[in-house]
């Protein structure tokens, strides 16, 4: 059975021997500029340094230790090739404001992909400047509020979303200003049409969709929901976190969207790095163009540059262009998959899904709330469980960790009790999913005891979540306070 | 099909969904917005990719063909081989957001570090787990500055750069803030402390000030500006570069809240301006209102140490609009290779980096300015950026490139009244060699 690397791994300030003397500098520096207090930053060696964080890695889990099937999160495979390429000192000792003569390359890449991005979606003009998926919704309720000052219609002040929409997305739209406001889904678990043509009115600013929903459901009725939507006067979003299960099948240009965001750290393969770089390019249609941030890339004859001549253009949302290194892996991996890999990636996204759910649910053990045919994730439900064993869905995803596992997301979307949100992606062969299904299964039948206690064979336990909520140690400076948290 | 291992299994495994055709998995989708294709050219293999990469990489020009000068908050250092070992072990860059802390150990215990080494870099007692960047940081700040405050104005100087300054309208627009200026010295490059008296009141949210500033110049009246915060009940913000904290007094010994900052210095490459870090810490009284991830150290069940995300009742994905910010996705990876960049360093090797940069700075500066129609422009002590009028700028600009050299960041077309100005930088990659060649190459030009 799995067991992962436990090391008692000390605090870098606790592998420190002897702490140095204050270090005397010779610096011109004025003596009033210079600080006074001690700079408590240990001084290792470089084994000791190697050795820490090696170890820490092997307490890590990552996509190639294993299936990661987080629901929205598209844990895909992130081909060795992107990441080798993006370290050429070519590509990575640019500086951003060199002269565009001597970064033709990369200005390249980000024309090229901003056009492959057009393709993928439907829309006409991307910008590659945001820096994740949220900061991408951000830049699109920026251009909403830009679109409407521009035909000075000043009362749109409300968002309309779903209550299965991802948590940025009402962050997101309170930050720009934006007044939310959260409809009800159906017994069918997609957008309620008559609630939602209550609610739209000349208030509505924008409706903000995520299709396929967070519950892996195609919105079936989107033509009818964005005609709607524009008949109000409001623009239609499209949060692209869920794009893996579409592309070269449907377009959110297609189905009426004005704007779009992508998370290339998610449907473009490009590694989510522990938590980031990531990056979420923005699409628009035609009338928006204008308002995108700039520089826009542009292509004069044979050559490329950046041009900040859009006077209606928000400006900027993030320094310099983007996050460059998660840009150029994106553009690789869509060059090597090409537009029948895409293609053939969400067929196989999909078919791996409900290859799984359907396993899942004729087991009886799990509980598939909501219509049958899912997209590239499904939610499925662990309350037959808890009443019947009281296992939770947390539990599930603890023992999941003890076969090797890494669970999916859980307790979301919140409208699904006990939720496991499983998303496999295209990345795992049968066997894998089998395997998966096969554990999924097994803990279900397993002592409850034995789950509810789970994880036995990961570096540390069950975590005291609460205790570093009610006495937060948040430096290596307060760590005698962890004699104050009682078990 | 590469990276689908399935690819084959498609009939088989449609079959076992009573299927006959992969469209059946997509009959859900109306019939007028399905499409065949996506008009791309079809998948190409590995190497082909890699030789049109090679082509396309040859169209740039790295710091190591081409010497570059350049200011203006980015600048490249020297990365030791460490910190790319580290963030190349996939168990750390292939990771998600660590969701699962049971099997995150690793990334925790390196973000916690992190955290601890920033706090003990800024004077402050809390850090996050990082934003997108140092600029997008501004904009959080006068955020919380709002919150904390509920005050709506926010006051920064007039010479922080411009897009700095779009994005932090671009950040308090929806909240509704005013943002305001206070002018800088023309002598000396620093702030006006005369201005920012008449500036700052009792509607002051907040006010960020840069250290070393836009224009590479000390701040050295920083004590003064605390307690006329403090008197308005203002928060005092403080934008750094990291790497001068070696030496520099900690913005926590001159009385800031938060302390901000572009932590893409601490072992991380140029990109391009991309894979950015925010730093982002503050006083232990506003821990609450801090947006982004936050790590904790507490205990497991069996009582071992252990780490995990924490405060999360601040975060989108559990308080959705009320969250104190948007962000989800931040810059994990970056941090990684700050927090290995600094225990590799050590708070010894980060003061002798910091003093290498001011040495470098004061001596390409007294080179460049001592030639004729060369002028220092501002006479505030600097760190390592300084801004150098030429007899004609894009002159100079056009000589360097010529000969292969990157010169400084020409600043007039941002800022009209800085004719001919350049702002340069340097670091201690920039060895005697490419000083000297820099300016026999500046002596041709006039």
């Amino acid at each position: 059975m799995y067991h992962s690397a436990v090391w008692r791994e000390p605090l870098l300030n606790e592998l420190e021997e002897t702490k140095k003397e204050k270090y005397a500098t010779k610096s011109m520096l004025p003596d009033s500029l210079q600080r006074k207090t001690s700079l408590d930053i240990p001084n290792l060696d470089e084994t000791q340094v190697i050795r820490h964080f090696l170890r820490l890695s092997q307490m890590n889990y990552g996509i190639e230790s294993g299936i990661y099937p987080l629901g929205s999160c598209t844990m895909k495979y992130n081909p060795k090739i992107c990441e080798d390429i993006s370290r050429w000192e070519q590509f990575a000792l640019l500086h951003p404001y060199q002269d565009e003569t001597t970064t033709q390359g990369t200005l390249r890449i980000m024309y090229e992909l901003e056009k492959m991005l057009c393709e993928i979606t439907g829309m006409d003009h991307f910008t590659l400047q945001p820096a994740a998926g949220a900061q991408g919704e951000f830049t699109g309720l920026l251009i909403t509020r830009a679109y409407y000052e521009h035909k000075k219609d000043f009362n749109r002040d409300e968002v309309i979303l779903p209550d299965t929409s991802h948590g940025t997305n009402p962050a997101s739209a309170a930050m720009a200003g934006y007044k939310v406001i959260e409809i009800p889904s159906t017994k069918e678990g997609t957008v309620d049409l008559e609630m939602l043509k209550k609610i739209l009115s000349k208030k509505t600013a924008c409706f903000m969709l995520t299709n396929p929903n967070t519950l892996g459901i195609f919105e079936s009725e989107i033509i009818e929901i964005a005609r709607l939507v524009h008949e109000a006067g409001a623009l239609l979003y499209y949060d692209g976190a869920n794009m893996n299960a579409i592309m070269g099948k449907a377009r959110p240009g297609d189905m009426g969207f004005d704007i779009v965001h992508l998370n290339l750290h998610k449907t473009f393969s490009t590694p989510h790095g522990g938590g980031g770089p990531g990056s979420g390019p923005v699409g628009v249609k035609e009338k928006l163009g204008r308002f995108l941030p700039v520089p826009r890339v542009l292509k004069k004859q044979n050559n490329f540059c950046f041009d900040y001549e859009y006077p209606d253009s928000i400006g900027k949302i993030k320094a310099t262009y983007g996050n460059s290194s998660v840009i150029l892996k994106a553009y690789i991996y869509i060059l090597l998959m090409g537009g029948n890999g895409l293609k053939e990636t969400s067929e196989i996204a999909v078919l791996n899904a409900n290859y799984m759910k359907k396993k899942l649910v004729d087991s009886t053990l799990y509980q598939l709330p909501y219509r049958q045919l899912r997209k590239h994730e499904f939610v499925i439900s662990c309350e037959q469980l808890l009443s019947t064993k009281g296992i939770r869905a947390f539990d599930v995803a603890k023992r999941l960790l003890d076969y090797g596992l890494h669970p999916p997301t859980v307790y979301f979307p919140h409208i699904v009790k006990e939720a496991l949100m499983i998303e496999p992606t295209e990345s795992e062969s049968k066997k894998t999913l089998d395997e998966y299904i096969d554990t999924l299964l097994k803990i279900a039948q397993e002592d409850p005891l034995l789950v509810k206690d789970a994880p036995h064979n990961t570096a540390v336990q069950r975590i005291d979540e609460i205790g570093a909520v009610k006495n937060p140690i948040l430096t290596w400076k307060n760590i005698e306070k962890l004699n104050e948290i009682h078990i | 099909m590469q990276f689908i291992p399935n690819s084959p299994l498609k009939k088989s495994m449609l079959h076992e969904l009573k299927l006959h055709d992969i469209n059946d998995l997509f009959s859900d989708i109306p019939k007028e917005i399905k499409i065949e294709n996506l008009k791309l050219p079809p998948s190409r293999h590995q190497q082909d990719v890699e030789d049109h990469m090679r082509q396309l990489a040859r169209q740039n020009k790295s710091f190591c063909e081409m010497p570059s000068f350049l200011g203006g908050g980015y600048k490249p250092h020297y990365i030791p081989a460490v910190v790319k070992s580290i963030i190349s072990r996939s168990e750390f860059y292939t990771a998600y957001t660590p969701y699962q802390p049971e099997t995150s150990q690793g990334f925790l215990q390196a973000i916690f570090e992190y955290q601890s080494m920033i706090a003990e870099l800024t004077g402050m007692d809390v850090s996050n787990a990082s934003l997108y960047d140092g600029a997008t940081a501004i904009g959080e700040a006068a955020l919380m500055s709002m919150r904390i405050t509920k005050k709506k104005t926010f006051v920064i100087p007039e010479n922080i750069s411009w897009e700095k300054k779009s994005i932090l309208t671009n950040y308090t627009k929806g909240a509704g803030i005013k943002i305001k200026e206070v002018a800088y010295d023309k002598e000396t490059g620093k702030i006006d402390l005369d201005d920012l008296k008449k500036t700052i009141n009792a509607e002051t949210a907040g006010f960020y000030l840069e250290n070393p500033n836009f224009f590479g110049v000390f701040e050295d009246a920083v004590e003064e500006i605390h307690p006329l915060l403090q008197k308005n009940q203002s928060l005092f913000i403080v934008g750094v570069d990291p790497i001068s904290l070696g030496i520099c007094k900690s913005p926590g010994e001159y009385g800031a809240d938060i302390v901000i900052g572009e932590g893409k210095s601490l072992g991380n490459p140029l990109d391009f301006g991309g894979s950015t870090l925010g730093i982002f810490a503050c006083k232990n009284e506003f821990l609450r209102q801090i947006p982004g991830r936050i790590i904790g150290m507490t205990k497991d069940h069996q009582g071992k140490r252990a780490f995990c995300m924490t405060m999360q009742t601040r975060e989108q994905h559990i308080r959705r609009e009320k969250a104190t910010s948007n962000i989800c996705t931040n810059e994990g990876l970056c941090m990684l290779a700050t927090a290995t960049y600094l225990s590799w360093l050590g708070g010894k090797g980060l003061q002798e980096l910091c003093e290498t940069n001011f040495e470098r700075g004061q001596q390409l500066r007294k080179q460049i300015s001592a030639i004729p129609g060369f002028s220092r422009v501002f006479s505030g002590i600097h760190f390592n950026e300084f801004v150098i009028r030429c007899p004609d700028a894009a002159a100079v600009h056009t000589h360097l490139l010529r000969q292969g050299m990157q010169g400084g960041l020409l600043l007039e077309k941002w800022y009209p009244k800085l004719t001919n100005c350049m702002l340069f930088g340097v670091t201690e990659l920039h060895n005697e060699e490419s000083m000297t060649r820099l300016v026999s190459l500046l002596k041709e030009v006039c």
